[in-house]
């Protein structure tokens, strides 16, 4: 797959001298979706501002379908379409003619028939004569979507699509992801939800504190979240693992009075029931269970740790 | 050149401007009426005439040039820090579109405004006095460049301002005491010879004896000073945008 963004060494500080971005590297291929994850304040939205011109960036560069995003600008911005974080409308203008705005502002001739469509897809269709100030947060956040798609982008940004948005809306978004997928489009939205990125992303990318901690395929990515460990305290202390429980891969605590067993939930099985009967029959006694899982912020507190 | 981005935006600026076409109209024919009222037939007939042109007749290009330079700087400045205010701007600024498209989008429907209302003030006052046009050709040039420039004006203020007090103070503070103290009403020659010799670095003088003299051919200053101004404000302000937009001034951190 060809690359259709690239970022390079990209830092970006505030006037504020606050350090939004601290380097930031990252390829996206065409057609594919890439979620970028991460708490608040961690320069996602930075990011996507920098890439679409809002913000000029300190140092680094960053393409556009092979187009430098300053020296070539309007190549790149024709390409892009942005869905900001903020429900930024005009409060007197209406659905039709803010979508037919913004198709002209990206040097688009009208296409009535397209955005006609356009809001049929979004359920828009039977508002496009309302005020933009009468509209629901729901539906504003459509209509930022459609004067996003107005142009027909081939790249399609989402700040935080699905923050503070209803479950049907959220449902609907993403078939519209997946929708604009198949016709080729590639996007990059940021969320810090986890379960979003799982449900469409190919790609995540984990953001925090300025810094790109990783980028994986999502399903690498999930296979850490979806690991669980099983704390097992003994009632002897022991000083290394029998060799019958070899298998299971366990880990002693420093202290030997316990081993952690590390299984995935999503597998046919946990294997679990063996290990229990294996440490029964290497003649060990139990004294205590407990499972625990790693969270999305376990993830950043270990790869910000990992990193420094 | 992405000239459907100058069109969408020169026609969503008008649109506003057709929405409200009574108030945007009704406003400055009433206040030229009130002007004439007043100034024309209650004082105005005791005023002797300037120059050979009755006192009603002469104030209309500085009637005229007072509402332009109001009406082009608020329409103007509020174009722009509307969206600015509102947050909408993000979509001017991630558009593939320069700071001169931008900028005629803008300033091109403000000054059109502008154009229009001048226009009707013309009008109107050519029913309270009779008006004779010597030079229509160098009436046009100051008239449309008047619009033009002080649009851009309007422009940068608006870009300039971060809130709405800010957005008046300029209009306010500097604006209106210059053109009424840049020889709206009178002729130069009426003040004091010191005031006289002050009063001509205010800038609103030399534009407004232009238009005055395309009427009557009476003027405080020669008309080519007057040209000359008006174009080298033009081109600062220009300049002064142009630096705004390549900069990111107060648009992009
Ligand atoms: N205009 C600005 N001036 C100074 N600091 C800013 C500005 N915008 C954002 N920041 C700071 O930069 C950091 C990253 O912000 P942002 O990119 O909005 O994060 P996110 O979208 O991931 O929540 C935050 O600490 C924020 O306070
Ligand atoms: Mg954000």
């Amino acid at each position: 797959m060809s690359t259709i963004l690239s970022v390079k060494n990209l830092s970006k500080t505030y006037d504020s001298g606050h350090q939004a971005l601290t380097n930031i590297n990252l390829d996206i291929c065409q057609g594919e979706i890439i979620a970028l994850l991460g708490p608040n304040g961690a320069g996602k939205t930075t990011l996507i501002s920098t890439i679409c011109g809002l913000v000029s960036p300190t140092s680094g560069t960053v393409t556009v379908d092979g187009h430098d995003i300053i020296t070539h600008y309007r190549q790149t911005r024709e390409l892009i379409g942005l869905v900001p974080q903020e429900l930024t409308l005009g409060a007197f203008d209406k659905v039709w003619d803010t979508v037919n705005f913004s198709r002209g502002l990206f040097g688009m001739a009208p296409d009535p028939e397209y955005l006609t469509q356009l809001l049929k897809d979004l359920s828009l269709h039977d508002k496009r004569d309302s005020m933009l100030m009468t509209l629901s947060g729901g539906m504003k956040r459509r209509v930022l979507i459609a004067k996003a798609l107005s142009h027909q982008p081939r790249v399609l940004f989402l700040d935080e699509p699905t923050a503070g948005v209803d479950v049907e809306l959220r449902k609907d978004m993403w078939q519209i992801v997946e929708k604009l997928r198949a016709s080729g489009v590639t996007i990059i939205l940021t969320t810090h939800y986890i379960e979003e990125a799982e449900e469409i992303a190919d790609r995540v990318g984990v953001i925090a504190g300025g810094e790109l901690l990783l980028v994986e395929d999502k399903s690498a990515l999930m296979e850490k979240l979806g690991k669980k460990q099983l704390r097992i305290d003994l009632r002897e202390t022991i000083t290394e693992v029998p060799a019958s429980l070899a298998e299971f891969n366990l880990s002693l605590s420093d202290d030997g009075t316990s081993v952690t067993y590390t299984y995935d939930t999503r597998g046919e099985r946990t294997g679990i029931t063996t290990l229990l009967k294996a440490i029964n029959d290497a003649g060990l006694g139990l004294a205590d269970l407990q499972t625990s899982q790693s969270s999305l912020e376990d993830i950043f507190v270990n790869l910000v740790h990992t990193e420094s | 050149m992405n000239l459907p981005a100058v069109k969408v935006i020169y026609l969503n600026e008008m649109r506003r401007f057709w929405n409200t076409l009574l108030q945007s109209l009704a406003s400055p024919v009433i206040s030229t009426a009130l002007y004439f009222v007043v100034f024309g037939a209650a004082i105005g007939s005791r005023i002797e005439e300037i120059g050979g042109v009755s006192y009603g007749a002469f104030i209309v290009p500085g009637l005229m040039m007072l509402s332009l330079l109001t009406q082009s700087i608020s329409n103007a400045s509020f174009g722009i820090f509307f969206p600015k205010f509102t947050g909408t701007i993000y979509e001017i600024m991630s558009a593939p579109i320069s700071f001169f498209e931008i900028v005629l989008g803008y300033v091109g429907a403000a000054a059109t405004k502008s154009f229009i209302i001048g226009s009707i003030i013309l009008l109107t006052a050519s029913f309270f006095v009779e008006l004779r046009i010597a030079h229509p050709w160098w009436m046009m040039l100051f008239f449309v460049l008047t619009c033009i420039s002080f649009s851009l004006f309007g422009f940068i203020i608006g870009l300039w301002a971060d809130n709405f007090e800010k957005l008046q103070l300029i209009p306010l503070l500097v604006i209106t005491p210059l053109v009424f103290l840049g020889g709206s009403f009178y002729s130069i020659d009426m003040l004091p010879p010191l005031w006289q010799k002050i009063t001509l670095f205010n800038p609103v003088v030399y534009l407004i004896s232009g238009f005055r003299w395309s009427f009557f051919e009476v003027a405080d200053v020669g008309v080519a000073w007057s040209l000359l101004m008006i174009l080298v404000f033009l081109l600062t302000c220009l300049g002064l945008v142009w630096w705004m937009f390549k900069t990111g001034y107060k648009l992009k951190q």
